[in-house]
């Protein structure tokens, strides 16, 4: 239901802390293409170390296979577009589901949504650390924190950002270079590349300015998971977690065709 | 297409071109890059599809306006030959710029072939959204669909009156 009251859209605002984040994006998934609301959820951390790969992530391209198998890490393909992350209790999560006509200034295509979100976060932010949209990453200054994907519909779009509040190292090894790299990284490595969120901002800080920066555009109503209509579970539902089959036959064709390479 | 268009600035940029096969003749990156081509002999639904009709096939693809706005395409997800296509449902999803875009089918029918060249090089939808980026062909079920499809000058206005709305 969308209400206006003085000209401006409800959004319903769904905090959540720790919930896992294949439950988060199915969510997600299922409120873009079956809801007709405005939402902001926002996940205080998720409970285990996941990666979440983009709508066209290759696993044999993005994952170190032999680890991941090996500890038993979750692999999630997500409905967004994007990179590959590794998430935990020390990400965080912010996602804007919105109908384009409660935002009639905001072009639904990627650059147009991105550009709003930037300024959405530089208010959140208000010149700590440098902060800004540099080529679709939210940095502080060169070094990024913050991964951006999103999806469109016909009528409605959802632009989703993982914040790196800290990270662990061990985690990061998980992940390969990907070969789709953004220009200002230049050539740096990962410790170099990226940084920790908590080291410029208080979460609850961070926490409390993003509420209050969509509450600048947006009449903001509380609800909790429970109270979330679910009746309708008839859409299109693309999000899913990969099985360790899957896994093991794409790490299985790696390595053989690593072998006949080496051969050759 | 699920995209709007560009601001007021390229609201008069679109042109019509004579036909699909004059449309290798309009570069893909030129200077002025506003410029998006608009073929004759094509149908355009509001969501930036088009669809040719020849026969009992028609193939379906989405316009250069819609390809210049994504960026550059990276993915592209399409249905299965045999299946089924529903006009005004999404029947896959391009992917670009961090983003997944739905496409949306102007027409119904069967898929009757799926242009597989796609799954290695998804930038032929930027570089010829009209030819080589064709995305399906399809055997209508109701060809009276076609009808309620708009021709090239109305959908160079549609653009346009989508231009000044923003």
């Amino acid at each position: 239901m969308r209400v206006k009251n003085v000209g401006v859209p409800l959004m319903n605002l769904v905090k959540l802390r720790g919930t896992p984040i294949l439950q988060q994006l199915l969510l997600e998934e299922r409120l873009l293409r079956s809801s007709s609301a405005n939402w902001c959820i926002l996940n205080d951390g998720t409970n285990l170390p996941t990666i979440v790969m983009g709508f066209s992530g290759k696993p044999c391209e993005l994952v170190e296979l032999q680890p991941v198998l090996r500890d038993r890490i979750p692999v999630i393909k997500r409905f967004t577009g994007g990179g590959t992350v590794i998430v935990d209790e020390n990400t965080l999560f912010v996602s804007l589901i919105c109908n384009r006509n409660d935002l009639p200034d905001v072009l639904p295509y990627p650059p147009s949504l991105m550009a709003w979100s930037g300024s959405l976060y530089s208010q959140v932010f208000n010149g700590i650390g440098d902060f800004q949209l540099r080529e679709n990453d939210y940095v502080f200054g060169d070094r990024k924190f913050g991964g951006n994907a999103q999806s469109i519909t016909r009528n409605r779009w959802i632009h989703h950002t993982s914040f790196l509040w800290d990270y662990s190292e061990t985690n990061m090894s998980y992940l390969k270079l990907p070969s789709k790299v953004p220009q200002y990284r230049l050539g740096r490595d990962h410790t170099d590349f990226v940084c920790r969120m908590k080291d410029y901002i208080e979460r609850s800080v961070f926490i409390e300015n993003t509420i209050k920066a969509v509450g600048t555009q947006f009449m903001l109503k509380e609800l909790s998971l429970d109270e979330i209509d679910d009746s309708c579970r008839e859409h299109l539902e693309t999000t899913r977690l990969l099985t360790l089959d899957e896994l093991k036959e794409t790490l299985a064709k790696t390595s053989r065709s690593e072998s006949i390479a080496q051969a050759v | 297409m699920a995209l709007r268009m560009w601001a007021s600035s390229t609201a008069n940029a679109l042109k019509l071109s004579s036909s699909a096969s004059k449309s290798h003749l309009l570069p893909p990156f030129s200077i002025s890059r506003c410029f998006s081509s608009v073929l004759e002999g094509f149908k355009y639904a509001n969501s930036h599809e088009w669809v040719k009709h020849e026969g009992s096939v028609a193939t379906i693809g989405i316009s250069d306006h819609a390809q210049d706005h994504l960026g550059e395409v990276v993915f592209v997800e399409l249905p299965e030959e045999k299946s089924s296509v529903t006009k005004a449902n999404n029947f896959g999803a391009v992917e670009s710029v961090k983003a997944t875009s739905e496409i949306i089918s102007p027409i119904s029918g069967e898929v009757i072939e799926v242009n597989t060249k796609l799954a290695d090089s998804p930038g032929l939808i930027n570089s010829s959204p009209y030819e080589d980026g064709w995305m399906i062909k399809v055997k209508p079920s109701n060809p009276a669909e076609l009808e309620s499809l708009m021709g090239p000058k109305e959908y160079t206005k549609f653009c346009e009156e989508e231009d000044a709305a923003h």
